[in-house]
């Protein structure tokens, strides 16, 4: 069965390139601009992995993993958050919010490619 | 990248490089066919492309001023000569071992690569070094992680989760595969910890596992898999040491070796002490110091250890499918088992005389004839490949020694059965190094001797009868027998006025420890050769037999048994006993009449279309008792083209002989190769024809 994946950011172009890498590997990609879209996006399209901004308006990346994790449909699923390395206390915050994995900006496809397949069977 | 993709270029880059190496013995020949030029350079070409693509990037640089090189040729730019041949040969080596890298296995030595590279370039004029189209230029070198100096190292992680690790999302399980995805990998998961299902929390992970992984790649790599739960478990990751150190190990000897070596005790002893001692695995279990699964975790990673450390002696095998010949040989054991069956079911439905029955057992007869035949087939290999990898070793030896050589390879169709066709490649380079390195002269001698500058060395290879005959003959200088005898007498191996015919004496170059030639050479001449020759044809069943003329050359023929489980026979009887005669070797029976046997004037001779054959009667030989019957019957065999006939009572029809060994107790009775079961349940011998004919030959001279 086709893995689906949600990419959340608010920059289109980082949604568009994660798009466009997963789908072609195979996964299906549906893309939310922010939190608050995010939680609206799942309830009627329940995803196997969630690809999420940290910094973005209304509700950012770690408000949206904590609501995530509350949710006993997204307990177990696996959430990637995209940090950049300047900032490592976000990463400890996602972290403590119950990201599973996380991805360094800039990235390359491939790199991408191998957080996915590491963290979904 | 995946590495399926990987595996597929790594077997198509094999075959390219085998293409490669018969187009450049070919040009060798003929330096101005353009189309093997056109053929090197496209395989050339191939492996870069490719190699750039599935990420062989060093491959990918190192083949670039390569092609550049035949690009030239092609475009008649530069000549070809026997130095870029010689040095392109190189180089085909040297992306193998490339090739081997990737799998671990090997390092590439980056340093030769340079050294290849420039001896190429000075083939080039400076500017024209990036001639060939597509990939215009040289690639950088790029230094993989594989390249790290950690070859093939075998590593121990235990990964234990916190009991939280589900919570925030991990599995596992992709942790597990992607480690797989590293190299050779077992993992073993431990259940210590794991609570009463009343006390245990459905969303905490209990479970830990142990994981052995023999990879190219480093430490870091692995640590890098990890790199998401090294906050929510317990991760080390050691190496258990690299391969090569290891295999010193396998020179360390049990203290229950040393003792039986020493003859303190005998083998019984040791079985009987070692049955008794528990396995120390066993003895911490019962004792409860350890987990069954530790146990069994341990032994994985011993086994891992064992497993890659002969795979890495075992080298470099790229054949497609790979199977343990255990389960071939259980096949062809079963196969027979199947013919021994049907033969009592094809008597047992000739007696019932119906029908139905009849039919039923003529089926299952073609069925597991046919069964047979493909079973023994998968076995079988043609030795041709075998004999195209000594038109290198010939190439290589006499340029080295600076003579010139011939080769010429006949019979590669000739198929034997894999098992033997393995252990026959070590005697045959021992038996063609001498050819080249003893047999054939010097140039100069051979001018001076009124013989063509250039020697040959022919390997044939022929069926006759049950047996495969290869030979190896050199047009060189012949074995000298005056040297041969004055060796053997100094090495005590005759005595000083011992009486020898000329073949007794060659036969002594099979005698241990005999070498005649003053010089150790590294091809040869530390006098194993022969001997180790002699004694690995023995042991497959066969034998070996030279044949020299001074001035003219030497022979040497390995005579070998097809060896075969089941094979076609002649069921033949004397009184109311039942042999068998290999079919292969039968050319026809013939009624034996009194006015025959008057007519031989006492001698053992037949008249067989005008033709006189000698025969051998088969009563005498086994001291059968009973009357004669009035009318016998000869069954006509041809072995090396010698026809000898052998007097039977009665010749009852082919059998389809499974053959059976007869076990050490009988091992010295001669004229017989082993025993099949009939179909009533009886046992018959298989007769080794060549062992009585040459019985018959000794008593004749007697």
């Amino acid at each position: 069965m086709t893995k689906k994946i949600l990419s959340v950011d608010d920059s289109a172009s980082i949604r568009q390139l994660v798009s466009f890498t997963l789908s072609r590997e195979g996964y299906e990609v549906v893309e939310a601009v922010d939190g608050t879209d995010a939680l609206d996006k799942v309830r009627s399209w329940p995803v196997d992995m969630v690809i999420t901004d940290l910094n973005m308006p209304n509700m950012d990346g770690i408000e949206l993993i904590k609501a995530l994790r509350s949710d006993p449909a997204f307990k177990f699923t696996p959430i990637v958050m995209l940090t950049t390395e300047s900032v490592m206390t976000k990463k400890d915050a996602g972290k403590q919010a119950g990201a599973t994995g996380w991805i360094v900006k800039p990235f390359k496809p491939e790199q991408l490619v191998a957080v996915v397949k590491r963290l979904l069977v | 990248m995946m590495d399926a993709q990987k595996n597929l270029y790594r077997e198509e880059a094999y075959e390219l490089l085998a293409v490669l190496e018969d187009a450049l013995l070919e040009l060798e020949q003929h330096p101005g066919n353009m189309e093997v030029v056109g053929k090197v350079f496209r395989a050339m070409h191939t492996i870069k492309g490719s190699g750039a693509m599935f990420g062989f990037d060093d491959i990918a640089s190192f083949t670039h001023t390569i092609e550049t090189v035949y690009d030239m040729i092609r475009n008649g730019r530069l000549q070809v000569g026997k130095d870029i041949i010689s040095l392109t040969l190189k180089a085909c080596d040297h992306i193998k071992t490339m090739l081997g890298t990737i799998q671990g296995e090997e390092k590439a030595d980056e340093a030769k690569s340079h050294k290849l590279t420039e001896a190429f370039r000075k083939f080039l004029p400076q500017k024209e070094e990036e001639t060939p189209g597509g990939m215009g230029k040289s690639l950088p070198e790029v230094a993989s992680d594989r390249d790290a100096g950690e070859a093939g190292t075998t590593y121990r992680i235990r990964f234990k989760p916190h009991q939280d690790l589900f919570s925030n999302g991990t599995n596992p399980v992709p942790l597990l595969n992607e480690l797989r995805g590293l190299g050779e990998c077992s993992v073993i998961c431990h259940l210590k910890g794991l609570p009463e299902l009343q006390e245990m929390d459905p969303e905490g992970c209990y479970t830990g596992w142990d994981i052995i992984l023999t990879t190219g790649s480093d430490a870091n790599a692995i640590q890098d898999i990890f790199i998401f739960v090294e906050d929510t478990s317990d991760i080390s990751i050691e190496p258990i040491g690299c391969i090569l150190q290891d295999e010193d190990d396998l020179a360390y000897k049990k203290v229950g070796e040393i003792l039986l070596e020493r003859g303190d005790i005998r083998e019984g002893d040791l079985e009987k002490a070692l049955a008794s001692q528990k396995k120390i695995g066993e003895v911490l279990v019962e004792t409860g110091v350890v987990k069954r699964s530790q146990v069994a975790s341990a032994l994985m990673e011993q086994e891992q250890v064992r497993g890659t450390r002969k795979k890495h002696l075992a080298g470099d095998e790229t054949s497609s499918i790979r199977v343990p010949a255990l389960k071939l040989d259980a096949l062809v054991n079963l196969a027979g088992e199947l013919v021994t069956v049907q033969a009592r079911l094809s008597e047992f439905s000739a007696r019932e005389n119906d029908p139905d029955l009849m039919g039923i057992a003529e089926d299952v007869e073609h069925l597991s004839a046919e069964l047979r035949d493909i079973a023994m087939g998968i076995r079988m290999l043609p030795l041709g490949t075998t004999f195209a990898k000594f038109k290198r070793l010939v190439r290589d030896l006499s340029s080295e020694l600076g003579k010139e050589i011939g080769f010429i390879t006949e019979g590669e169709e000739t198929e034997l059965d894999k098992t033997v066709i393995d252990k026959l490649s070590d005697p045959l380079v021992h038996l063609i190094r001498n050819s080249i390195d003893h047999g054939i002269e010097q140039p100069d001698k051979r001018i001076a001797s009124g013989k063509p500058v250039q020697g040959f060395i022919r390997l044939t290879a022929e069926h006759a009868g049950a047996h495969v005959l290869i030979s190896i003959t050199d047009d060189g200088a012949g074995l000298d027998t005056g040297l041969i005898r004055a060796k053997a007498v100094e090495k005590g191996l005759i005595a000083a006025d011992a009486t020898l015919t000329e073949r007794e004496i060659h036969k002594l170059i099979f005698a241990p420890g005999f070498s005649t030639s003053t010089n150790v050479t590294s091809v040869s001449g530390r006098g194993v050769g022969m001997d180790v020759v002699r004694s690995s044809i023995e042991s497959l069943g066969g034998a070996v037999e030279v044949i020299s003329a001074p001035a003219r050359g030497t022979t040497i023929t390995l005579k070998l048994p097809l060896t075969l489980a089941i094979i076609d026979g002649l069921l033949i009887s004397l009184a109311d006993e039942s042999f068998v005669i290999p079919l292969a070797a039968v050319v026809e029976c013939v009624d034996l009449t009194g006015a025959d046997i008057s007519r031989g004037h006492g001698r053992h001779l037949i008249k067989v279309r005008d033709e006189i054959v000698p025969y051998i009667h088969l009563r005498e030989v086994f001291d059968t008792r009973g009357k004669r019957p009035e009318r016998e019957q000869v069954v006509i065999t041809d072995l090396a083209g010698k026809r000898v006939g052998f007097v039977v009572d009665k010749v009852i029809g082919e059998h389809q002989t499974v053959i059976k060994n007869l076990g050490h107790l009988f091992k010295a009775t001669n004229g017989v190769s082993g025993a099949t079961i009939l179909g009533d349940g009886s046992v018959a011998l298989i007769l080794d024809i060549h062992k009585l004919i040459q019985q018959a030959e000794v008593d004749d001279a007697a």
